[in-house]
């Protein structure tokens, strides 16, 4: 118990001459902390209240801010986008920068904490007033910075898959949207004849969404629900969901698990007996950086599906391959949001280009205007002008004994966005605006 | 040196602690930038927090790990009203993704302004008072007191996660755009918001001292020195613990509102076990016990953090924990025990003329050696 | 019935993890009354440990299949976590005993350093270990039913433990002196107990048992910075619930938490199951405050 005498403060007639040092004191403190918080904001901000000047365009450099978790839970993936993405700013910087200038990354860590991310997106945006960032990760952590990039008029670049549903004036999303990655899937599956399908995912907004998505087409195209199961955030106990699926039987499971409940789910799954042969999973949150975490025999033979693998054969992707692991090492692997969030960077430097100035108004109009296109690892992807959502290639894979994918299926050229799903009659109920 | 007139001493001592904190504070909107002073702002709604839970911790000796619930509860009451604003006649965006048709019955009541703002404090101090009222009464003390107030908020953000169809999810509520009709992110609003949030620090700073030096204050801190004495003495413990603990409730609750109000979302995140732990770390590192200190601590390592990650943004926890850690084991009565003890030391040198060398034989209850190892063992 | 058998060996297993994960936390905060917030980490200590006994060992004694290297990864789990509390308690805890809410935020702080040290050490993704041979499958019930052999070779683990832990406490020369000196400390002291050396010897044995955990548990989830924050809570839920200062409490707490859980997840789902054992459990220390089994009035 913690007890030792504390005075009560401000207990009149005691401890005077404590007491009065005690106010100079925190005088001198609270001061100190402020004029250093003042001084930080006179160095680095214009006047206050004024908003940034036009960022940064009448010198030497441009800065652009790199906004990802570099702690925290949600580091395992995103240190290796941060990662990329600064790849790509020295490979332009090399090549003699962004309409004459030098980029500067501005990088800051995002914690895996929502509010967090608010914090840094609002500090890269109104103070570094960077020009553009790029970032995120989890559906929650876009949610916290949008309204930021949209009340100061900054612009993100997002480099991963998400639910779709959303189409916000300030972002442009370099993942994939349900309709270039789960649809696809969910009619692979049901094209190879698994109809009975169980739906496994985090507790949070993306599987939730997804699997709302899913069930609707299952319902729309003769498949079948065998069950729905999800496990909280970082949750490792799968022995009782893995009895649930056992009892429910299904013929194949699409799997919406984050992160660390992945590693432990496949390898439990193995140990209960199931191989892919006997019940395939098709996983969308697991690309080659989560198959190193969880062990390729643990996950081998079992299905994902993305836009882009390590083995996609394109020139690009070869240099790019080499690239990043001549710069961070040869085991470090490839996958789809980092090279989203490696190819982002070009797409935002062409448009940049295009509209001949890194004012959001501009490089947003440039894009209205189309042909943002860019040979990507991945092959030809293009900033579509109006939803602002990118047209990318959707491939199937299968993961192989050594931790790389194989393609097992592709759409052959590139899918456009549609991240409302207006083409598909079946989720007219989803999509209300 | 020292004032002689003695009405203009006790002003000094008893006022200007306070007045040192609250200049420097108002002010700052004159000269921070707006992306610094909404930091601010969000600062000082934890130093709320702090205060509340200096009162619990530092005066009372229950160490509180829910304060992250009660934040939360606070703010999750404050958004949903705000969010109602936000979307109109139109049902609020998370609640369409997720497949609900209508609005859920308990979110009616938050289309009121009136009923979202008493909700704030009302909901946090209803919530502690019922679990401190039972935990209080089966004599739960220390260590357990903080381990269930930690399972509790774990219970929390593991429901408000799950039910993502009213609560947002891991999302939590987000995109709010207007307060009580004005646009929330202007610089005019933040600035107004700033204000406000400073006031009611200021007005639940007072409260406090009025209560701590209060007969109630002087019973809480005999309670946390010798609960047995003081029910002997004819006392009830458990009214007594589970009142202080509801207010440090409902100034938790305050708090998040303020801080919904500021940052624009609500999540989870916020109100989980890994917050909890700091709020207490602000006020261990300020120091207990005092309530200047609470304050002081909350703007300190909430710039701190800021400060370290925003200059070595792959490493900066590594600093972080290695900082706090020596604080905890450096200054065991935080920053305002430190000053407290060493700056006296200085000035009673200087206004007695003695230059020989204080410590040893210096007797200080508030800054004297750590209790034995041995105790409370 | 197999069903039955399959929730019950459900149950059964995963309230032997959380016991290997609280059996540590027993010693630390049931017997020393320490509040250790890096419990955590120094199961992700262990963990690490296997991690690189797996990738620089394995080679040399007969491959990664034949798991060898796995019965010695346990052992330098145990070690390395060890001298980690070690470290920790001769340069932290033991200026502040009797304080126990500070070790919580001291220790607190050094769970931040020490992920962030994993981070930059083991670079920020999960690693992976991969199983033994004799590990991997399980046996096979009808109707397609399987028991891994993983989650049978955990029950035995932390049955042994609980036996060395045992025969630790009650048949040993350090063991007496550790009994000796929480009962009274004073009077073992007079006795000629060094305090302080069974003190630091104490909180090393409570790292080394979740460096033990950290190591198990590469077999069933992820290895990576964050992680003991998945765990800790849980921890602290077991040790409080089976009362601080009785091992007993703990072993029974862990399996009565393990089945709740596994049942009532069954009955609901995943999400709704935790919160409620963790419900139960708080309304539980309202009718009993000190717990299932403990003895001491404090």
């Amino acid at each position: 118990m913690y007890t030792s005498g504390l005075d009560v403060e401000d207990r009149p007639a005691a401890g005077t001459s404590r007491r009065r040092a005690l106010c100079v004191a925190m005088a001198a403190l609270a001061g100190a902390a402020l004029l250093s918080a003042c001084g930080k904001a006179n160095e680095e901000a214009p006047a206050p209240g004024t908003t940034p000047a036009a960022p940064a365009s009448d010198s030497a450099s441009i800065k652009v801010g790199v906004l990802h978790s570099l702690s925290g839970t949600m580091s395992i993936s995103e240190v290796a986008v941060k990662d990329a993405t600064l790849l790509a700013i020295e490979e332009i910087n090399k090549a003699g920068g962004v309409l004459g200038k030098q980029l500067v990354p501005v990088v800051e860590d995002g914690a895996s904490d929502w509010p967090t991310f608010n914090e840094k997106a609002r500090k890269l945006v109104q103070q570094d007033a960077v020009a553009v960032v790029f970032g995120g990760w989890t559906s929650a952590s876009r949610k916290a910075m949008l309204p930021s990039f949209e009340e100061l008029n900054g612009l993100l670049f997002y480099p991963v898959q998400y639910e779709g549903l959303e189409q916000s004036p300030n972002i442009f999303y370099t993942g994939a949207e349900p309709s270039q990655q789960i649809v696809p899937a969910v009619d692979y599956l049901l094209e190879k004849g698994k109809k009975r399908i169980y739906l496994l995912g985090s507790d949070y907004v993306f599987p939730r969404t997804a699997n709302k998505i899913i069930k609707a087409q299952l319902a729309s195209k003769g498949g079948e629900l065998a069950g729905e199961e999800y496990l909280p955030l970082g949750g490792t106990e799968v022995s009782t969901i893995i009895s649930k699926i056992s009892a429910a039987k299904p013929d194949a499971i699409f799997n919406t698990l984050n992160g660390d409940s992945n590693v432990a789910f496949f390898k439990q799954f193995k140990d209960a007996g199931y191989t892919a042969d006997k019940l395939p999973v098709l996983s969308v949150s697991v690309a080659e950086e989560e198959v190193r975490g969880i062990g390729a025999d643990n996950i081998a033979g079992h299905l994902v599906s993305w836009n882009y693998y390590q083995t996609t054969d394109t020139p690009e992707n070869k240099k790019f391959v080499d690239a990043y692991k001549a710069k961070y090492g040869a085991t470090r692997v490839t996958d789809d949001p980092i090279e989203a969030g490696y190819f982002g960077v070009y797409l935002w430097k062409m448009a940049v280009e295009k509209a001949k100035s890194t004012e959001v108004a501009k490089v947003k109009e440039a894009v209205k205007a189309g042909g943002i296109e860019y040979n990507a690892p991945e092959g030809l992807v293009r900033l579509d002008g109006k939803n602002q959502h990118t047209w990318k290639t959707v491939r199937i894979g299968a993961v192989r004994k050594d931790g790389l994918i194989d393609e097992v299926w592709s759409s052959g050229k590139p899918v456009q966005p549609d991240p409302y799903l207006s083409a598909y009659p079946w989720a007219k109920e989803l999509a209300a605006k | 040196m020292a004032p002689r007139d003695s009405a203009l001493r006790t002003f000094v001592w008893t006022w200007g602690a306070p007045l040192a904190v609250a200049l420097p504070l108002l002010v700052a909107p004159l000269v921070l930038s707006d992306f610094r002073l909404n930091l601010l702002g969000k600062f000082l709604t934890y130093a709320i927090v702090a205060l509340g839970l200096d009162l619990i911790w530092g005066y009372g000796g229950m160490l509180s790990l829910g304060q992250g619930l009660f934040f939360g509860l606070g703010g999750y009451a404050m958004a949903m009203y705000l969010k109602l604003e936000t979307s109109g006649s139109r049902l609020p965006d998370f609640m369409s993704w997720s497949g609900l048709e209508a609005l859920p019955i308990f979110w009616e009541p938050f289309r009121s302004p009136v009923v979202a703002l008493c909700a704030v404090v009302l909901l946090p101090m209803a919530i502690a008072s019922a679990v401190g009222y039972l935990v209080f009464r089966s004599r739960v003390q220390g260590v357990y007191f903080s381990l269930i107030t930690q399972g509790l908020t774990l219970i929390a953000s593991i429901l408000f996660i799950g039910q993502q169809a009213v609560t947002g999810g891991t999302n939590g509520i987000t995109n709010l755009k207007t307060i009580f009709g004005f646009t929330r992110g202007a610089a005019g609003t933040q600035t107004v918001l700033y204000f406000v949030t400073l006031f009611c620090l200021g007005a639940l700073y007072l409260l406090c001292r009025k209560l701590t030096q209060s007969r109630f204050g002087r019973l809480l801190v005999a309670m946390r020195d010798d609960e047995n004495r003081v029910r002997f003495l004819g006392y009830n413990p458990v009214t007594l613990k589970t009142l202080v603990f509801a207010l440090s409730a409902g100034m938790a609750g305050v708090a998040g509102a303020l801080f919904v109000c500021q940052v624009g979302l609500i999540s989870p995140s916020s109100m989980g076990v890994i917050p909890s732990v700091e709020m207490v770390t602000w006020v261990a590192v300020g120091g207990r016990g005092t309530l200047i200190g609470a304050v002081v601590g909350a703007i300190l390592v909430s710039l701190g953090k800021s400060a370290l990650s925003e200059s070595y943004p792959e490493v900066w926890q590594l600093g972080f924990g290695a900082l706090f850690a020596a604080s905890v084991m450096l200054l065991p009565k935080g920053v305002s025990g430190f000053l407290q003890r060493h700056v006296a030391k200085l000035s009673r040198r200087r206004t007695d003329g003695v230059a020989g060398p204080a410590g040893g034989d210096e007797v200080d209850p508030a800054a004297g050696p750590e209790a034995p190892a041995t105790t409370g063992r | 019935m197999n069903e039955v058998l399959l929730h019950a060996f459900n149950g059964l297993s995963l309230g032997s993890i959380l016991l290997l994960i609280s059996m540590g936390l027993a010693f630390s905060f049931g017997l020393m009354n320490v509040i250790n917030m890096a419990h955590g980490e120094f199961i992700m200590a262990g963990a690490y440990t296997t991690y690189v006994v797996g990738q620089h060992v394995a080679p040399l004694v007969g491959g990664t299949e034949a798991g060898l290297w796995f019965l010695l990864a346990l052992p330098a789990s145990f070690l390395v976590a060890g001298v980690l509390g070690l470290l920790l308690e001769l340069s932290m805890i033991r200026f502040l005993y009797g304080r126990p809410l500070d070790t919580l935020l001291a220790t607190w702080g050094v769970g931040l350093v020490l992920q962030q040290a994993a981070r930059s050490l083991f670079g920020a993704s999960n690693v992976q270990v991969s199983s033994p041979s004799w590990l991997s499958g399980g046996v096979a019930l009808s109707g397609g039913v399987q028991l891994p052999y993983k989650r049978v070779f955990l029950i035995a683990l932390v049955i042994a433990c609980i036996v060395a832990v045992y025969t630790y406490l009650h048949r040993s020369a350090g063991g007496r002196r550790l009994r000796a000196v929480m009962q009274n400390r004073e009077m073992a002291s007079c006795l000629g107990v060094r305090a302080r050396r069974v003190d630091a010897a104490t909180f090393a044995l409570g790292a080394g048992l979740a460096g033990i955990a950290g190591c198990a548990l590469t077999q069933l989830g992820s290895i990576g910075p964050s992680l003991g924050t998945n765990y800790i809570v849980d921890a602290f839920m077991v040790v409080i619930l089976g009362g601080l200062g009785r091992l007993p409490g703990t072993v029974v707490a862990a399996l009565v938490i393990g089945v709740a859980n596994t049942l009532l997840e069954l009955s609901t789902t995943a999400s709704l199951g935790k919160a409620l054992v963790f419900a139960l459990v708080i309304a539980f220390l309202q009718w009993r405050p000190t717990g299932l089994l403990a003895l001491r009035t404090r």
